[in-house]
Parts: structure tokens; sequence; C-alpha cells
């Protein structure tokens, strides 16, 4: 035990003394915090619009009037025929254009219906769908208005709820993506590189000739990384309820405990790797293309895995980010408590025994290649 | 009784591509200061490494204090004290901190085996809270013999530690050596510096994974029987090229200012050699006998062995 606490000061020691892994370890979570919060939304909001009014009368002013003033939209310009519409797009200058045909008030109140048009820019199609999707449902507002009092042969009223997230708040998406990202890197790269710099530097032929047991070593080299990657969740946690305003919907002790279990899982990872390669640049190589990439694309955090093709959606389930993603936004999003978590939480558990396994038993106690 | 027992070993690299030891025996009393001496890539490390159950022996047994390297390995690792060639303490902790964690590594602590290595720790004492990165290659050496020994190891097995250390360093290194032999620790030196071989009680001289010879200094150096010659002269890249043109040259070789000369016909026609240089319009030439030193053996060792294979 006293071997043990040796250890883990002399690993704390080693990332005092490192500036550079100091930074990665309290920088990175604040970086992306701030990014994914402030400046890399996909939220849509303030999308300039281009007007093309023929009709210039009350209903049409009333209209781009609401587009204006609504969070989504502002109104950039305004054209004078269809031709100008082309270049508005091509410079940039508006995502959407809306088109009022000649007479729009008059065809509306005497013939009771008229027509407009929205194009929309899509060489990015979600921006374009999701201004559509924007100006239709102001319009659809201005046309329930005008029909208020007036009894219509067959109506729907649609009534919609957006659940567990009724602003539609982005960082609900990307904060459980965040922490899952950021265990994935520190976890799971930080472990790796620092035992394989001990492979390096030449100091594990020393410890090997010592009576410290292989799975000591390991586990020793784990535990303070495992304290640094759960003060990073704290971190992210206290950043996302104080600064993003994201309440954290079920229990707190839950989601800290998974993050526990994932945080061992990413080491064991890291363990993994760090057996099988012999320098620092390898170990960081396969941390960052083989674990990170997976990673980033088959949590769910940037692309619906229900979007995936069927051999990448089986492919998917072998990630372990993918669970834990899950996992955190059942907890903090939608507030379930553990029993509806249990699965993901047993197939995170299982991956990280099996990834222990693996890491202790090929961990070679000399250097025989 | 032996300290270490090494008996028939063995050891290839690349799947049997590369001979790093060549059917290797050699014993080593208890308390002995031993010295393993032979040139880079001699298998010297290798050796050093198979003793500390780092690396395992294609063929061929041995045993430290009595214990196998393979079957009581665990037994072993607790026993032995190991610095390898390259430093390999953490150069981002201090002297004090390395020391405190060396010793808890192997159960113990600073204080209960200070007195092992007082003497040494008290030339690094004055810079004990600065890194080891940042010590200069003495100090480095001194820092490394004291983690290693802060176990109380029953065998010490120091890998080169005296390669790249100014050579007041080296003395000193050598004197702390002296003194550890009073406490009955077996110690296990390397180097590729065969001046320092007289520091040890015996020494075994390896080349190319083969053991040339295994004796104490004065036996080997009194086994020479050559005939040797000094021939100085103020050409010295030309006159060696020259002398081993001579067709009574049997070896020469340099050294810094002379070359060491064997004739075939011993030292009886010394004139004829001095003649012939004379016709190549050598000035300044001085022939006089000496007596082999270890590098002569060991070169003469060496060209023996290669003749037969």
């Amino acid at each position: 035990m006293k071997v043990f606490f040796a250890f883990v000061k002399k690993e704390f020691w080693h990332v005092i003394r490192d500036k550079r892994s100091l930074i990665i370890l309290i920088g990175l979570p604040i970086v992306m915090m701030l990014l994914f919060g402030f400046a890399l939304t996909s939220e849509v909001k303030n999308s300039n619009i281009a007007i093309l009014d023929f009709s210039k009368d009350q209903a049409t002013k009333t209209l781009v009037e609401r587009i204006d003033q609504s969070q989504y939209f502002t109104v950039n310009k305004y054209l004078d025929s269809e031709n100008e519409m082309e270049g508005v797009f091509r410079k940039g200058q508006a995502r959407l254009v809306l088109i009022f045909p000649q007479n729009f008030e008059n065809d509306l109140s005497k013939d009771k219906k008229t027509q407009l048009r929205l194009v929309a820019d899509a060489s990015d199609p979600n921006t374009a769908n999701i201004t559509i999707n924007y100006a239709s449902a102001i319009i659809r507002d201005y046309q329930n208005e005008l029909n208020e009092n007036k009894k219509l042969p067959y109506t729907i009223e649609m009534e919609t709820r957006m659940l567990y997230n009724p602003q539609l708040k982005s960082s609900y998406n990307f904060v459980p993506g965040v922490m899952t990202l950021i265990m994935m890197l520190l976890g799971a790269m930080m472990t790796s590189v620092s035992i394989v710099k001990e492979k390096e530097m030449g100091t594990m032929e020393i410890l090997l000739v010592s009576p410290m047991k292989p799975i000591m070593v390991l586990v020793s080299k784990a535990v303070p990384y495992m304290v640094l990657c759960f003060l990073d969740i704290i971190l992210i946690l206290l950043m996302a309820v104080y600064i993003l305003e994201m309440p954290i919907q079920g229990s707190l002790v839950l989601l800290l405990a998974e993050s526990l279990l994932f945080i061992i899982t990413t080491l064991s990872l890291g363990l993994l790797i760090s057996v099988n390669v012999n320098s620092q640049q390898v170990a960081m190589f396969i941390s960052l293309v083989a674990l990170l990439m997976p990673s980033l694309i088959f949590s769910g955090f940037m692309f619906p895995i229900e979007n995936m093709p069927l051999p990448l959606q089986v492919m998917s389930n072998l990630i372990p980010t993918k669970w834990y993603y899950s996992i955190v936004k059942a907890i903090m999003v939608k507030g379930l408590s553990f029993e509806f978590v249990l699965k993901q939480t047993l197939i995170l558990a299982g991956m990280t025994v099996f990834f222990l396994t693996i890491a202790i038993k090929k961990f070679k106690i000399n250097l025989e290649a | 009784m032996s300290s270490i027992s090494i008996k028939n070993i063995t050891k290839t690299y690349e799947k049997g591509k590369v001979l790093a030891l060549d059917n290797i025996s050699l014993e080593v009393k208890s308390g002995e200061l031993f010295g393993l001496i032979g040139p880079d890539g001699a298998g010297k490390t290798t050796l050093f490494r198979i003793l500390t159950t780092l690396l395992v022996a294609d063929q061929g047994q041995a045993t430290v204090a009595g214990l196998d390297v393979v079957k009581n390995l665990w037994d072993i690792r607790k026993i032995v004290g190991y610095m390898p060639g390259k430093f390999s303490l953490y150069q981002d902790l201090s002297i004090e901190e390395n020391l405190n964690f060396f010793a808890t590594v192997f159960n113990t602590s600073v204080e209960e085996n200070f007195h092992l290595i007082e003497d040494i720790y008290v030339q690094i004492e004055p810079f004990k809270k600065r890194l080891a990165g940042k010590l200069s290659g003495g100090m480095k050496q001194k820092l490394a013999l004291c983690c290693a020994l802060i176990h109380q190891p029953k065998v010490l097995f120091l890998d080169e530690p005296t390669t790249g250390v100014d050579p007041v360093s080296r003395k000193e290194f050598w004197d702390m050596l002296d003194r550890l032999k009073t406490r009955a620790i077996t110690i296990l030196v390397s180097t590729p510096y065969m001046d320092q071989a007289s520091r040890c009680d015996r020494i075994a001289l390896i080349q190319k994974g083969k053991i040339l010879d295994i004796d104490t200094l004065q036996n080997i150096i009194s086994k020479n029987t050559q005939l040797l010659l000094a021939v100085k002269g103020e050409q010295r890249f030309r006159l060696l090229n020259d002398i081993r043109a001579y067709e009574d040259t049997l070896t020469c070789f340099a050294f810094g200012e002379e070359n060491h000369v064997v004739l075939k016909s011993g030292r009886e026609k010394v004139d004829f050699l001095s003649k012939y240089l004379a016709e190549k319009k050598h000035k300044g030439v001085e022939i006089k006998p000496i007596e082999p030193n270890i590098e002569d053996t060991f070169i003469k060792l060496m060209l023996e062995s290669e003749n037969t294979q």
C-alpha cells in the first residue's frame, strides 16, 4: 500500500511538472466547452434573409416584420427582381429568399387564398431545412391569427412540445458529447503516453527489476489519471450548469458514478495501447486516430447513428463512447434513473473488464520482444 | 561459493538471426568485484539483462545468489540492484524524490539503509532538491548508484557505469565500489574501457558474444607471451601502413603515439625493421621492446578467437 501511494505521488509530480500535460488536462475541457458553448453552435440563429416583395402591401409588411423580429432571422436585403436572387446567394448575403407575388393581400382577403415562395441556399442542407422550417412556422402562425374566430371546415390543430429540451438548446447535445470526447482523449491518451514514457526513458527497466508486480505498476499509473479525469468531469459539469445554464435533471451521484466507470473504461483502453507499443508518438497516434475518430463518429454526438448503414450501426455498438454518451444524455437531459441505463452500464463494465484483462495479460514482465 | 553462476548461456535476437551471446559460462564468487570487459556490441548488456531477469536466454542456465533467473524471477528481483547503462531515473524528479521513490518500491526506506549510501550520498546531498535531469554525468551516476543500493542488494549489476563520466568522477566511482566490497556485496560491472580492468578482482574479456578469457588482470596479461615492440615515428599513419606492409610483421596496432608491433621472428631481427623503415625514409624512428598491456592482450585474444572460427 505504501508503495502504491509513493507511486501515485510520483505520478502526480510528473503531471504537475510537465506544463504541457497540465495545460491539456485543464485547458482542453475548458476550451472545448467554451468553443461548443459559444462559438461552434449548431443552433440556427440570425440567419440572413432577403425579401423580394412584388406586392408591398400591409400583409407582406407585417409578415416581414415578424420574420425580422424573430431570433432566427435578420432581414438583410430587399430585392427588386428575381435576377438578383442568384447574386445574393452567391455572395452569401442570405440563406433564404422570401418571395411575395403581386396582390398578396388582395388575393388573401378576396380569394382567401394566395401563395408565397421560399428559396433556400441548400449548399448546407441542414441549415436550409431548419431555416425553411422556422420561416414556415412564422408564416403559419400568421395564418392562424387570420383564421381566428372563423370556423374552418376541417382543422387539425397541432400542439407540439419539445420534451427534455424545450428551448432546443444545443448544449443539451454537446455537453454529453464533450464529456465523452474529453474522457476518451485524456483517459486513453494520457495514460498510454505516460506508461510508454517509462519504457522510452528506461525507467521501466528499473521498475521491472524490483519487487513491484506488473498489475501494481499498471494500477498505480492509472489512478492519478483517474483522479484528474474525474476532476475534469466535475469541471465540465460546473461549466455546463453555471455558464451554459444547462440543468442536471437526474441524480448527480449516479451521473458521477457512471462517469467514473467510463473513466476506468478509457484508462484500461489506454493501458491496452501502452502495453502494445514502445514509443510515445505511436501511443499518441493510436489514441488519436484509432480511438478519437471512431469515438467522434460513432458516439451519436455529431451524426445520428440511426441514419447510418446497418454495418456501421452494428460497428457503433463496439465503441464505448456510444454507450457513455447515451447514459449521460439519459441522466443529465432526461433525468432517468439507474434502471434505464442499466443495459449501457453493464456493456461498459463488460468492455472495461475485457480491456483490462487483455492489458494485464499482455503486460510484459521483462524486456523480451 | 558462487554468487553468480552462468552455464552455457546462448541468446539470439530477431528469431535467431543475430547471435548476441554464444555459449557463455562464467562464475562470480561471493563478495567479488568482477569486471566484464569488452567493446560496444560484445554482448555485455544482454548478459546483464539475462541475469537481472529482463531477458530469457535461448539456452543454458544461470543463477544469481543461488536463485534461477527464470524460475525464481520474483525472488531475484528483490535482492539485486541494477543500474542500466542508460541513465534510467526520473529526470523530472529531484535527487531526494528519486531516492525515496526507489526505496519505497523496494519496501524499505532511505533511513533504514542510509549507512550503505552515506559516503556516496553526501557528495550529491547539497543538490538534493535539484531535478535529476539537470545533474552532471558524474552526479547522475552517483545518484543511480544510490538508488541501486538503497535496498541493500546482495548482488549489484552495474552496466557501463563509467561511460560518459569524466576521469575524476570515474576514479571516485571505482573508489566507491572498493568500499562497497567491504560490505559483502557481489558486484558485476561492465565497461568498454580496458584501463579500468585493474580495479576489478577478476575480469572476463568478452567479444562478439564470446568470452575470450576469465582471470585476474595480472594472470591474463602474464599469459600473454608476445614479444612486443613499440615503434614511434614522425608520420604516424604512414608508419603504421608501412609496418603492416613489412613481410616480417605479424600484427601492428596504433596505440596513441606508438605502434605496437609483433614480428614473426620475435625480437631478434629488429635491425632489419629499422633498416626497412629507413629505406622508406621515416624520420625520428624509435624502436624499443615493451611488455604487453591489457589492450595488447585483448587484441591478441580477439584475433585468436576469430582465427579459430
